[in-house]
């Protein structure tokens, strides 16, 4: 009949340690770092969104062109607006990729894992798929 | 032993009640992917008051279960990469020793969205969603964070719930 829960008192320490920070400290400084490295790599030289559906390339469109393109035959819909592109509607229950805020730069993408839609920007120099969009 | 297995069913309906109430109230942070997590309150409690592997069953079970109700195939495996990556190490923390409650739970949370990163790549096959890092990364400080601060509250309150203990512990 022993069981093998803890001990009344609460061992475990309540407040924070040091280690605790030091953890937190490296925490924000990881996540700085990739911010960093994203902000200053990946901002440059937009031109056009690439969509994919199960890995297939469907179509790369052009950011400074306005337009509402219908992805995998109406399951998405992803409108271009003042070079940011943003999902606007998806028919699956989460919505993540309809909440998701609108990418422009590049290496963003807008991914709806149930429909297996994904949307990457990718600078406009070295894209070979822009003649497809055409 | 019928007592422990009673403590993993109040555990196991705990952990699911919470899944049930966070999949009615979406709290939206404006970020895909990101949410507060209420089950992994009942997992920080088991880890500190269960046997490890029955935290881990625990996890496993929670996510499988609250999987086949309210979500899919699809997020079971994003929940169980996550919530076992996050376990692991929080159980090696604990051990390690010298982390508080809140600290452990920050790393669970930390490590929560880096298991399901890690299953967004493989699962989509591309490596550009790394610019979500930093984003993930600070969202599971915070909500590692705020899950913390109240698995400690728990934790101070059953302080009295241990094994073959005939007075009712609270289990709230």
């Amino acid at each position: 009949m022993k069981l093998n829960l803890k001990k009344p008192e609460l061992k475990q320490k309540v407040n924070l340690q040091k280690k605790d920070w030091i953890l937190i400290g490296i925490i924000l400084f990881v996540a700085g770092m990739a911010f960093l490295l994203h902000e200053f790599i990946g901002g440059k030289g937009a031109g056009c969104v690439t969509v994919k559906v199960d890995g297939e390339i469907q179509g790369v469109y052009r950011l400074s062109e306005d337009q509402e393109i219908e992805i995998n035959g109406g399951t998405n819909k992803l409108k271009i607006n003042n070079g940011t592109a943003d999902m606007t509607w998806a028919d699956c229950p989460d919505k993540l990729c309809v909440n998701q805020r609108a990418v422009s730069k590049s290496g963003e993408s807008i991914i709806c894992l149930p429909n297996r839609v994904i949307v990457t920007v990718d600078s406009s120099e070295n894209s070979e798929f822009d003649a497809v969009a055409q | 032993m019928r007592d422990r297995v009673a403590y993993f069913g109040v555990f196991t309906a705990l952990a699911l009640i919470f899944s049930y109430v966070e999949s009615l109230i979406p709290i939206s942070f404006g970020i895909p992917g990101v949410k507060l997590g209420l089950a992994n309150l009942i997992i920080v409690t088991a880890l500190f008051k269960l046997e490890l592997k029955e935290a881990f069953l625990l996890s496993v079970v929670r996510v499988l279960l609250s999987g086949f109700l309210f979500g899919n195939y699809f997020s079971i495996i994003y929940s169980l990469a996550g919530a076992l990556l996050s376990l692991s190490v929080m159980a090696l923390l604990k051990r390690a020793g010298g982390f508080s409650i809140v600290g452990i739970s920050i790393a669970g949370g930390v490590f929560h969205n880096i298991g399901q990163l890690f299953v967004a790549m493989i699962v989509v096959e591309m490596f550009s969603v790394a610019y979500y890092v930093p984003v993930l990364l600070v969202a599971g400080l915070l909500t590692g964070g705020v899950i913390g601060i109240l698995a400690r509250e728990i934790l101070k309150r059953l302080a009295g719930l241990q094994a073959g203990s005939r007075e009712p512990g609270r289990n709230d």
